[in-house]
This record gives structure tokens, C-alpha cells and sequence, in this order.
């Protein structure tokens, strides 16, 4: 579904990624667990269209994603959940949901059923500013806000950040329920231990590059892994 | 000696017909600051351009004055959607200091453009209403029809930001620019979009007072100041501000000129202006 190929991406005078290549199936949930500053967020940019590679390809379900603007990313069926999760504060919980459906306005209903239906919280709290919501019930509202669009591939971007440690687990169980409802997931973190138990496969990012990869039980036992990131 | 003044219940009740007018100048300035993040200094010239197009295409073309007035809004929203493409596009990303110099240019070329095409006189719309007698007290039959028009207006932008996809995409493009593009929306359309309708604001701005002041090239000194004023004393960028503050204002000059004489309406209110600056320097409203 999404494949990327030797792509090379950086920010003026320093460069974050260095031919990193990796692919996502339809229907499966990959990581991409790494340090901070290893170039996940610039990977997930990437991919949005936020920034440009400046080597290599991004296909996406067989095609280039090389002319589309950041815009038309959305409606090719890639909904990005950005880090610190980035909901329009002063907005009310339903009219970000209306924005995650702004080139899909007509299945915000039955789609805001859907998001309601898997976080009820929201459905609580649907007329209170998004800014006035608990750290968790945002991340919650991001999410909802993303699957708004309808998706294919949903894009994930450190949903545990900044979150107290007891919610920690209901967002990682979250995610899990994401994945089981068979959306494709694209999620990067650093909470390493946690995310390798919800997703089937995953990649190791380190310093720009793509260090290991394989299935996430696979990585959990490895050595390496366990030793650099695990502190075991 | 009378309990109760009539001709001051009558300033008041000018101020506020004066305060609708100027909350519906404002709301433009305000909404283009508030998405874009620019000041337009030389948003009472765009609306002194509305003002010309309804003269001349009323008095000296005979267009039926509803026409005329139509014409004004869609023309002073293409210089809206012109002033944003050529002008503060390309400084959107500058320092806040040199947007402000580039649009006071902007100000000072629209005056002394039309002084070169239209002269220095004043023109004068020659459309009189009567005015509106009620009891002793008697108001500008022009000024009914702005307050009219200018709370509808007010109330129509307020339905199109809180109702349409559009306009909740306009509000969340002021909380958070960056992130626009991940919903599919185009921040740059968004801009576009979003300087038509300040300049469509200002256009019916024209038509309202083109009813009641003459039009000569210096007009929108008389008006610029005053609308700055008020959105900075709501709080830049606030809608709701802008509305309190305007009323606010109207009724200084208004009541005050009551007091006084009407000169010193002006100069209480910007008196007040500078006291709240020192009280409250975010203005009313923070946004």
C-alpha cells in the first residue's frame, strides 16, 4: 500500500534521513520505534507531503506521491495524527471532527457515528472546546479527527507523548483496537516496549537510518534492542 | 426641570445606531487580522474605493443605486483578494513591522490615486432620506438603514463562520496554520477566500456610509483611525471584542458629544482609548 524507497529528507544545513526504505500492506500495523531524533516525525512529514525528500520515492497504493500538494494528501486516503496531537483549541470536540471530514463533508454523520461509537467520551463532550480536554481525551480527539477523512492508511505520530503513564496504556490499547478494526497503521514511538506489543511488524530507526526490522516479537527478543532501548 | 432627558436618550440611541456601523467596519479588519495574522492599515481606503464606485456609477452613470451598491462589494472584494496576492502574500512570512509599512503604502498610493483620477472635491451621493421622527427625538433615516444592514452583516458572518465548513476552516486556519494542510485544507485558497470577504465587508461599509458622508480622497483618514482603534481596544483578531468595543466607542463620541460639543465626543473616546491602553493593553478580549 505504502512503500518508500531510499528516501533522503532533511531541514536546512542538516539532513534527518538517509536512504530509508520501508513498506506498508493494506490491513497491517507497522512501527517505526526509534530514539529521539532518530527522524520519525520527519519520516511521518514525509509521507503527508509536509516536506519534500530530497532523494528517493514515496508510492502510495502504486502511485508517485511526488506532485500531489500537502493539501491532496488527505483524499488520496492518508490521515495523519500529528505529534502533540495539534487540535484547534478553541473549537468545540465536534467541529474538529468537522475539519478531520473537510473533504469528505458528506459522511460526516454517518463517519461521526463511527468515531462516537469507538471513543464515547467524545460523544460526551462534543460541544466543549477542544483545549479544555484532558490529555488523553484530546489524543482521543485527534485520532477521532483523523479517521474523520475515512482513511486507508492512518498515520500515527507518538500518541503516548506527554500523556501521564496510567493513560499511556488506554491510548496503547487504543491503538490495538484501532488496528484490530482493520485499519492500516503507520504508528512511530518511543515507547518501544509498549508499541511492539500492538503492532505485527516494525522498524528500528536510528540516527536517519533504518538499523533492523522484522515482527515485532522478533524485535522484542532482540538482543540489541533489548540491551540499547529496554535497558534490560 | 425635566427626570429624564429625551435629548439624551437620543444620544444614546445615536451612539448605538453609530456603534453598529462601526462594529461592522471593524468585523472586516478584525477577521483579516484574526486568519491572516496581517493588519490591513488600509482598510478604510478599500472602503472609500466602495465609496467612489457607488458615486460614480449611481450619479454619474444612473445605475439604479441598489446595483451601484452591489457592484461596490464585488469590486472592493477583487481588491481585497488583488491586495492579498500582490501585496501581502509575498510578505507573509516578513517581519510584522514591514507588513504594517507595505500596506501604509498601500494607503497612502490609494489616497493619492484617487486624488489624481477624482480631484480633491467632495461628492456627494444626493440621495436624502428623511428623517425619522419619534416623539421629540429625530434620527438619521441613513443611519437606521446602516445599523440595519451592518448587524446583518454581522449576524451573516457569524452564521457562515459557526454553520459552513468554510467559514470553521477559517477559524481553525487563526488557531493553527501548520496543521490545515493535514484536514485537505489549502491555507493559501483559505487566505483568498477569506480576504474577499473582508473586502466584501468593506464594500458594504462603503455603501452605508456613502449614505450619510460625502466622498473625497482623505475620507478614510476620518474612518481608518477609529476602526484600528477599536479592534485594538477588543483585542485584535476578536470578533466579540470588536462588536463591544465599537459600541463602546460610538457612545463616547456620541453621549460625550451630547456633554460637550461633538468635537469633544472624538476626544473623550480617544482619551479612553489611551487610558484602557495602559489598563488592559490586550484589549477586551484576548483572542
Amino acid at each position: 500500500m505504502l512503500s518508500l524507497e531510499n528516501v533522503s529528507a532533511g531541514y536546512a544545513g542538516f539532513q534527518a534521513l538517509f536512504g530509508v526504505s520501508l513498506e506498508v500492506r493494506a490491513g497491517e500495523s507497522v512501527a517505526v520505534i526509534g530514539p529521539n531524533g532518530a527522524g520519525k516525525t520527519t519520516l511521518l512529514r514525509l509521507i503527508s507531503k509536509l516536506i519534500d525528500p530530497t532523494a528517493g520515492e514515496i508510492r502510495f497504493e502504486e502511485k508517485s506521491l511526488k506532485t500531489v500538494p500537502p493539501h491532496a494528501v488527505v483524499s488520496r486516503g492518508i490521515a495523519h495524527v500529528p505529534e502533540n496531537r495539534r487540535l484547534f483549541p478553541r473549537l468545540t470536540v465536534e467541529e474538529n471532527l468537522r475539519m478531520g471530514a473537510f473533504t469528505s463533508r458528506r459522511q460526516f454523520e454517518q463517519r461521526k457515528e463511527v468515531v462516537y461509537g469507538l471513543f464515547p467520551r467524545l460523544q460526551e463532550r462534543k460541544d466543549q472546546a477542544a483545549g479544555t480536554l484532558s490529555g488523553g481525551e484530546q489524543q482521543m480527539c485527534a485520532i477521532g479527527r483523523a479517521l474523520m477523512s475515512g482513511p486507508k492508511l492512518l498515520l500515527l505520530d507518538e500518541p503516548s507523548a506527554g500523556l501521564a503513564p496510567v493513560v499511556v496504556q488506554s491510548i496503547f490499547e487504543l491503538v490495538r483496537r484501532i488496528c484490530a478494526e482493520g485499519y492500516t497503521v503507520l504508528i512511530v514511538e518511543q515507547n518501544i516496549r509498549q508499541v511492539l506489543k500492538v503492532v505485527g511488524r516494525a522498524y528500528l530507526l536510528d540516527a536517519g537510518k533504518i538499523v533492523q526490522s522484522g515482527k515485532a516479537a522478533d524485535l522484542m527478543n532482540s538482543k540489541e534492542i533489548q540491551k540499547a532501548y529496554l535497558g534490560l | 426641570m425635566e427626570i429624564f432627558d429625551v435629548f439624551l436618550l437620543e444620544a444614546i440611541l445615536n451612539g448605538l445606531l453609530l456603534g453598529g456601523l462601526l462594529a461592522l467596519l471593524s468585523l472586516g479588519l478584525n477577521l483579516i487580522f484574526g486568519v491572516i495574522d496581517v493588519v490591513w492599515i488600509c482598510y478604510a481606503e478599500l472602503i472609500m474605493c466602495g465609496m467612489y464606485t457607488v458615486y460614480y456609477l449611481h450619479v454619474q452613470y444612473h445605475w439604479p443605486l441598489i446595483a451601484a451598491m452591489a457592484a461596490a462589494i464585488v469590486l472592493v472584494a477583487v481588491l481585497g483578494v488583488a491586495l492579498h496576492q500582490f501585496v501581502i502574500r509575498p510578505v507573509l512570512s516578513a517581519e510584522p513591522i514591514n507588513q504594517l509599512l507595505v500596506t501604509g503604502g498601500v494607503l497612502f498610493f490609494l489616497q493619492a490615486a484617487a486624488t489624481l483620477a477624482f480631484g480633491v472635491d467632495f461628492k456627494n451621493l444626493g440621495v436624502s432620506l428623511p428623517p425619522v421622527r419619534l416623539g421629540e427625538m429625530s434620527f438619521s433615516a441613513a443611519r437606521l438603514v446602516a445599523f440595519g444592514a451592518a448587524i446583518a452583516g454581522v449576524l451573516g458572518l457569524y452564521v457562515f463562520l459557526n454553520k459552513s465548513y468554510l467559514g470553521t476552516a477559517i477559524r481553525a486556519i487563526s488557531q493553527d496554520r501548520a496543521v490545515m494542510p493535514l484536514m485537505g485544507v489549502d491555507p493559501g485558497r483559505v487566505f483568498v477566500i477569506t480576504s474577499a470577504i473582508g473586502g466584501a465587508l468593506a464594500g458594504l461599509g462603503a455603501c452605508l456610509l456613502v449614505l450619510q458622508y460625502d466622498v473625497h480622497p482623505a475620507i478614510g483618514l476620518s474612518f481608518g483611525p477609529i476602526i484600528f482603534l477599536i479592534c485594538v481596544l477588543g483585542g485584535l483578531g476578536s470578533m466579540v471584542g470588536g462588536l463591544v468595543a465599537a459600541f463602546v466607542f460610538a457612545q463616547f463620541i456620541s453621549v460625550g458629544g451630547f456633554f460637550f460639543a461633538i468635537e469633544w465626543g472624538y476626544v473623550i473616546a480617544f482619551a479612553f482609548f489611551i487610558a484602557m491602553m495602559f489598563v488592559r493593553p490586550q484589549g477586551f478580549f484576548k483572542r
